[in-house]
């Protein structure tokens, strides 16, 4: 097993970039998640020998095949599963999910919630773009009721998930969400998710130019952004609006939204260190149109994550067993024949 | 009164019934732990049912478990029962066609009353109706026997006294056939401690039984098994289950790398999670995963990090695995999947034994997906198979599936302890760092076809591998048509070369003449045996049993060759014998029973006779 230099390594991100021509449709949001990403590694003083990358099935779980660094792609929703078997043996590397909304939502679900549930030592991205897009555009767990796609030609009847109101519902000890058009915020993030400890998981708003395009209009678009994006600043009021003119408070038990706020005391204050995950739940739960779109981080709280406990009580029952694999075998009750 | 009279025989198997509450399992391991102490060889046979507790009194409720013991090398747990104890009438009425003609019947007669005997259909009382006069046939007042002993203990209820009885049958069934209590003495002071009323009373129900017997004085004979004549050694008592729990984790200690189980829990293999659930002393990591197919993933995710990876897991549990374990052979990770088979298919019977998951562990995948098939004969062998499983998973870089079955799982029988150092090395191949000429992820070993594995967090040798077809060599992803042909082939034949590794088929008995009998797994015993009589009878008759399903030993189209017959039973429906004559073009005849329950050592023997006596219509 490895350990960790204690020199910060120099890399770039050409580091990063593996020999594997990119093979998205021209103007998928997924490069930018994918330039991202190779922007902050080596930002992070992690060795890239101790970086995986584990995915499932879909367009986004491509993307380990284009990064050096280790990669596992798996197969369909269980990349959380295959990332599990990784934790449990290396406790030093830096292990990546990439996964999509009908990878981790759908055939992935159970596995995508108890790994969160675990707060198991991995960063979990899920791309939402709203479709099944390797599959040629049929509706997806978080598409939404009416859109109408091959599959649903008169317009989809399930209701959509929230995959963060999901995440949360598991307990979540670090929840964020970027999007694909907002470099900056990516990179913050991603860079804020790198150094928890547990589950980070991290739903990006990923635009599937082929069969959804425009699903995150209201947000991708630069102009319409600042009237429907929320930016979560820990400390700061719930703002938002081209000046953070409006605000959000709390009118007894629903949030309303308070156009021109003069007073920020009259406004939640975003506190994602709360223990409770009732505060974080209640922001998931602000959905367009009727309010503005949470970005940032949601939730960030410390709580011991599973592969860690269970590491401690392996070496602390090696500790004191004294005895040797043949005392174990031969037992309290074993006989010799001469 | 006449001196009881002590006479020897050679083996014995004795069988105790009752209520799944009665605590047979207990009372049936603990009599043949001790006969494995006193040294005989011994061979068990728990028979349970699903429910954990089926309503008290009913067929549905038996629990059984059967024991076989000798002064010889014994296969299996016996056909009949020289002695039954019936703890109620329904354990008489399920259990009364296992026993042998003339045979020992000790029942409780305090639970024979007219509610209980209804409950089955008795119209009568059997213990006083004449109806077992084919039987040596002892009514005793067991459960008013016990009352009366362990009254006098301060603490200890009603419902607690009365589940002392199983002690006292114990102790009657010691006393018969000359059995040391010591070792359950023990056994009961360390599990309740030596103060508590429960562990006293138990004590004392064990002294009473076995006293019983002693003053009586109405058993006409007492029976002595001598010791065996095992190879010498140290040696212990060991189920399947356990088998597979220390063969996995002598086989990481071995590849010196860490175990890690992943498992869902499932009759009957959750005893293999149990086992190492409480030895992470010995560096091994248990994960009880959501599911079915996240303990595989999980697995493989291991082995790709660098464990002896292992899941376990049934017959359902294996079809959920199913699209994972083609992950693994086109990843080419070393991982293991343990199969204890019950009955199928659907959830079938999942307290009962069989074999019919032999066709799924080669064939149930999408795409040519060849894994190793590998399947202990008896539960210690499970240990040397399981060890073997992974030093075969490292050589061909493929998963392995092991055929346990619920027979296997759950019987026990000595183990020869072996000495670690006389273990076969296991060659993990783990590369430390890169080859002068660069890490290519699917370049191959030339003799064993294997890939190298690089683990990540080894500096240089950074890559990607995954479901998708591979690239010969580099590993990228490659959709051309003569590269899938290829990689197709190799995969196939880095399986097919592990015959040059493994030993080379033996046959037991004649080594040609009329009749081949073929099995795998735990039918070994009863083959043997059967096999055994028909050579005591001067038959021509060899036994052959593969404990390499894939691939077969090299020799075994050769042995074929050397018999006019060859016959095949199996608790399925012919699935080797499907793929002998598919691989070998032999006709075979095929001996299937489908019950839940293993061969008897009869049944093979009057199906050698059947095929040996039955004219070729040619």
């Amino acid at each position: 097993m490895s350990t960790t230099a204690p020199e910060k390594p120099a890399y770039t991100r050409k580091d990063f970039v593996s020999d594997q021509a990119v093979r998205w449709c021209p103007g998928c949001g997924d490069y930018a998640i994918l330039a991202q990403i190779q922007n902050v590694l080596p930002t992070l003083g992690v060795r890239k020998e101790n970086v995986v990358f584990v995915s499932g099935i879909g367009c986004s779980s491509r993307f380990p095949y284009y990064m050096d660094t280790y990669g596992f792609h798996g197969i369909h929703g269980r990349a959380p599963a295959i990332a599990t078997g990784v934790r449990l043996v290396n406790p030093d590397l830096d292990i990546w999910v990439i996964t999509g909304d009908g990878d981790a939502l759908s055939i992935g679900m159970g596995h995508f919630v108890h790994a969160i549930r675990r707060n198991l030592n991995m960063k979990v991205i899920l791309f939402n773009n709203r479709i099944y897009g390797l599959t040629k555009g049929q509706y997806s767990p978080t598409t939404p009721v009416g859109h109408k796609t091959k599959s649903s030609p008169l317009g989809a009847l399930d209701y959509p998930i929230h995959p963060i109101e999901v995440a949360i519902g598991a307990e979540a000890t670090f929840v964020a969400r970027v999007l694909d058009a907002d470099g900056a915020t990516m990179r913050k993030v991603f860079s804020e998710a790198a150094a928890h400890r547990g589950t980070a998981f991290i739903e990006v708003y990923q635009n599937c130019i082929i069969f959804n395009d425009g699903a995150h209009g209201h947000v991708s678009d630069k102009k319409q952004r600042p009237e429907h994006a929320l930016y979560l600043e820990e400390g700061k009021p719930l703002r938002f609006g081209p000046n953070k003119e409006h605000g959000i408070k709390m009118d007894k038990t629903r949030p309303v939204i308070v156009w021109n706020a003069e007073n920020d005391d009259e406004l939640l204050v975003h506190e994602p260190q709360t223990a409770s995950a009732t505060y974080a739940y209640f922001l998931s739960r602000l959905h367009y149109p009727e309010f503005p779109i949470p970005f940032g981080v949601f939730r960030k709280v410390e709580h011991p994550p599973y592969d860690a406990l269970l590491r401690e009580r392996v070496s602390q029952a090696r500790e004191r067993n004294k005895g040797g694999l043949a005392e174990l075998f031969r037992g309290p009750h074993s006989w010799t024949v001469e | 009164m006449a001196e009881t009279k002590v006479v020897e025989k050679e083996s014995v198997t004795v069988r105790f019934a009752g209520d799944s509450g009665d605590g047979m399992q207990l009372t049936g391991t603990q009599f043949s732990n001790t006969s494995a102490l006193f040294g005989n060889d011994v061979s068990t046979l728990p028979d349970y049912p699903a429910e954990i507790r089926a309503p008290a009194g009913t067929m549905a409720g038996v629990s059984g478990f059967q024991i076989h013991l000798a002064a010889h090398d014994i296969y299996t747990p016996g056909d009949k029962a020289d002695c039954l104890v019936a703890m109620n009438p329904a354990a008489l009425k399920i259990s009364l066609a296992e026993v042998v003609e003339g045979g020992i019947v000790i029942a409780n007669s305090d639970a024979f009353t007219p509610q209980n005997l209804k409950k089955v259909g008795y119209e009568t009382n059997p213990l006083e109706d004449d109806s077992l006069s084919d039987y040596e046939l002892y009514a005793v007042p067991i459960t008013t026997l016990t009352l009366n002993v362990v009254a006098d203990i301060d603490g200890l209820g009603r419902k607690e006294a009365e589940r002392c009885k199983n002690f006292f049958a114990l102790g009657v069934v010691n006393w018969l056939y000359d059995r040391p209590i010591d070792p359950s003495l023990e056994w009961i002071e360390k599990k309740f401690g030596p103060e508590s009323p429960i562990g006293q009373a138990n004590k004392k129900a064990l002294l009473a039984g076995f006293a019983y017997g002693d003053t009586v004085q109405m058993f006409r004979v007492r029976y002595r098994v001598p010791r065996a004549d095992l190879p010498p050694g140290t040696y212990r008592q060991l189920n399947g289950n356990q088998a597979c729990a220390y063969g996995a984790i002598a086989a990481a200690h071995s590849a010196k790398l860490p175990l890690v189980y992943a498992s869902y829990p499932i009759t009957p293999a959750s005893d293999i999670l149990h086992t190492l659930a409480g030895l992470a002393g010995y560096n091994v990591y248990t994960f009880q995963a959501e599911d079915e197919i996240a303990a595989m993933c999980t697995a493989i995710g291991a082995a790709y990090g660098g464990a002896v990876a292992m899941t376990g897991t049934s017959g359902p549990g294996l079809c959920l695995k199913s699209e994972a374990i083609g992950l693994a052979v086109m990843a080419e990770l070393p991982v293991i999947i343990i199969d204890v088979q019950r009955g199928g298919p659907s959830t079938g019977l999942p307290t009962k034994t069989e074999q019919a998951d032999l066709l799924q562990a080669l064939f149930g995948r999408n795409g040519e997906s060849p894994v190793i098939v590998l399947a202990p004969q008896s539960p210690a062998d499970a240990f040397d198979t399981v060890y073997e499983a992974v030093r075969l998973a490292f050589r061909a870089m493929a998963p392995v599936i092991v055929l346990s079955d619920g027979f296997i799982a759950n019987g026990a029988e000595p183990w020869r302890i072996p000495d670690l150092d006389d273990l076969p090395p296991i060659e993990t191949g783990i590369l430390k760092e890169p080859p002068p000429d660069g890490y290519q992820p699917y370049a191959r070993d030339p003799v064993t076809l294997a890939r190298k594995l690089a683990l990540p967090g080894t500096p240089g040798m950074e890559h990607r591998i995954g479901g998708l077809e591979k690239e010969d060599i580099t590993g990228n992803v490659n959709y051309r048509p003569e590269n899938h042909h290829k990689m197709t082939r190799i995969r196939s034949e880095k399986i097919q070369r592990l015959a040059d590794f493994i030993p080379e088929a033996k046959v037991f008995g004649e080594q040609q003449g009329d009749l081949l009998v073929v099995g795998w797994g735990s039918t070994y015993g009863a083959i043997r045996g059967g096999v055994e009589r028909a050579l005591r009878e001067g038959r021509s008759v060899g036994h052959l049993q593969l404990r390499h399903l894939n691939p077969f030993p090299k020799n075994v189209g050769e042995i074929l060759q050397r018999y006019k017959k060859i016959l095949v039973p199996e608790i399925n429906e012919g699935q080797l014998a499907f793929l002998l004559k598919a691989t070998f073009l032999r006709k075979v005849e095929r001996f299937n029973l489908v019950r839940g329950l293993p061969f008897k050592v009869k049944e093979i023997h009057d199906e050698i006779v059947r095929v040996l006596e039955e004219r070729d219509e040619e």
